[in-house]
């Protein structure tokens, strides 16, 4: 217990001198680098309009307030093609992920040295590019539509659905796959019910908890032309109408709210 | 033998099913018919142009031969300064989500704060949560300007709705009794926070950060579409050029970037825990 005495009195400290000078170095560090970085950062701002943000903000929720509320009645096709981009699109990663899942996990690879390296690599490669990237690039191949957002959600879903599959079938049960090995049972029949049902649990809470996920990311893609309720967005930023802005921000915001709690309900049931 | 009688009065079933995994009949059924018929409704709303498609087809292939040999040298100055804008704009907007985000954090934990307070951090932590961070980078790109200070103000931003929210789950989560004997050597608030609730949450705190950071620079790529810095500019400038050679390029780097930060964290994390 590092103690140290003062005079008669011997007082307690959390940490041993060393280990506190080591936390303090590294303290020391971290604020060196952020300062450093945080003042990259202010030589590329411009502080006039940084200082003058609360009058801006001021201005612009003068505009926004009240919403207008005439506009709502255009919204609810928007909203849902929105549902429909998150939720075929969860559809259509999952159909891709779960081979990608097997190839990937250490116990059902078909072999760890080839085929594992390219199906981690698909995972992160998929998890690193954002789905309005994903969109930009399908807009100019499919042209702009809900089929280029459906296949953007699906695209950058592959690698977290993937990723979080392949970590649940290697953390299964070994003894019930030996099990039904045991009873003589071919490969295609060793996963269908020796790894299946143990990992069925674990993928309908990531698929819902996915699916949460695509609602909110498929808010945006209409920015960049991808169909969905982002599309309702940028016309309305474009033209700088704030009052439908404001009313489709709320109904975003309820959209999202109303998913989480589907996503939060499926999830307790399940688990 | 009972056994063998038995055996020949009940017919034993020849085949074995698997168990479903919605036990009641009626509400597999159900559920299985109202998914079938939003399916169908589903993909009526979505109108294919194969036509389109045929044609955007070899601009795909253009983007894959883009990918068979990325074109890092004609933009190499914009392509660098942009990634460097990045990291600079992750490390800055993390750290300052991080210190926002443990007060909120503490705030709302139900077993440490007073309704009021829990119910207000909630609130920031819902909002925070339920905007994707393009939206909010459009609105504070209205409000700051363009340039990296959007970016991370949305940055930061962000990360409050994932670390709070995690944080508290986590205070929440941690041991009543501890708390508890802190409380009873007549510990004031700071210190029971010190004392009580850090050394049980700090691990995962660590670990949660270091994931946001990550989170953080994949997501800074995009706020430059709306203009909040980042490498995000050069990228869609690259897009619109159908420059594919040096977009691959970019994004070659980003996932570069990001697998080295997921193994810098993970071997942080290992050493943690």
């Amino acid at each position: 217990m590092p103690v140290s005495s003062v005079g008669e009195i011997q007082v307690w400290h959390r940490r041993a001198r060393g280990k506190q000078l080591a936390i303090w170095f590294g303290w020391l560090c971290g604020v060196a680098l952020f300062m450093f970085c945080w003042n990259i950062i202010s030589e590329k701002t411009t502080w006039f309009f940084v200082f003058d943000a609360p009058r801006i903000v001021g201005d612009i929720s003068s505009r926004m307030f009240p919403p207008r509320w005439s506009y709502a009645e255009k919204l609810w096709l928007p909203i849902w093609d929105t549902m429909n981009i998150a939720t075929l699109g969860t559809i259509f990663s999952i159909v891709m992920a779960v081979p990608v899942a097997f190839l990937a996990a250490r116990n059902t690879t078909p072999s760890a040295k080839f085929v594992r390296p390219v199906a981690l690599l698909i995972i992160v490669s998929s998890r690193s590019i954002n789905s309005l990237i994903w969109a930009l690039l399908l807009v100019s191949i499919v042209g702009p539509g809900l089929f280029a957002g459906v296949i953007a959600i699906s695209l950058r879903s592959i690698g977290f659905v993937a990723k979080l599959l392949y970590e649940a079938i290697e953390e299964i049960d070994q003894n019930q796959v030996e099990a039904i090995e045991a009873t003589g049972a071919s490969r295609i029949q060793v996963i269908a019910f020796g790894i299946v049902p143990q990992i069925m649990p674990a993928f309908a809470g990531i698929t819902v908890f996915r699916w949460d996920i695509n609602i909110r990311e498929s808010t945006v893609l209409g920015l960049v032309g991808a169909g969905g309720i982002g599309l309702q967005l940028q016309a309305s930023l474009n033209v700088l109408a704030w009052p439908q802005v404001t009313l489709i921000l709320m109904a975003i915001l309820c959209f999202v709210l109303a998913s989480e709690l589907v996503s939060a309900r499926v999830r307790k049931a399940i688990i | 033998m009972p056994a063998a009688a038995d055996a020949e009065l009940i017919p034993l079933p020849r085949r074995w099913k698997r168990p479903p995994l919605i036990k009641s009949a009626r509400l597999r059924w159900s559920l299985g018919i109202c998914a079938a018929l939003y399916l169908a409704a589903a993909f009526g709303t979505i109108e294919v142009n194969w036509l389109r498609v045929w044609a955007g087809l070899d601009r795909g292939w253009a983007f894959v031969l883009g990918f068979m040999n990325p074109d890092f040298v004609s933009h190499w100055a914009d392509i660098k300064e942009g990634i460097l804008e990045s990291l600079v704009m992750t490390v800055t907007s993390t750290a300052i989500g991080i210190l926002i985000s443990v007060p909120i954090g503490l705030g709302a934990a139900r077993n440490i704060a007073p309704l009021p307070v829990y119910l207000f951090c909630r609130g920031i932590i819902a909002l925070s949560r339920s905007f994707q961070e393009v939206i909010i980078a459009i609105l504070f790109v209205a409000i700051f300007g363009f340039g990296p200070f959007a970016g991370v103000a949305t940055l930061s931003f962000a990360t409050i709705g994932f670390l709070a929210k995690l944080l508290a789950e986590d205070i929440e989560d941690s041991r009543a009794d501890q708390l508890e004997a802190i409380r009873a050597t007549g510990s004031s608030w700071p210190q029971l926070m010190n004392y009580a609730v850090q050394p049980q949450v700090m691990p995962r705190l660590i670990g949660l950060s270091m994931y946001r950071l990550d989170i953080n620079f994949r997501e800074s790529a995009v706020v430059g579409l709306v203009g909040a810095g980042g490498i995000g500019a050069t990228l869609n400038t690259s897009f619109d050029r159908y420059e594919f050679g040096t977009t691959a390029a970019i994004l070659i780097t980003i996932i570069v970037i990001v697998i080295l930060a997921e193994y810098a964290s993970g071997m942080i994390r290992a050493r943690l825990q």
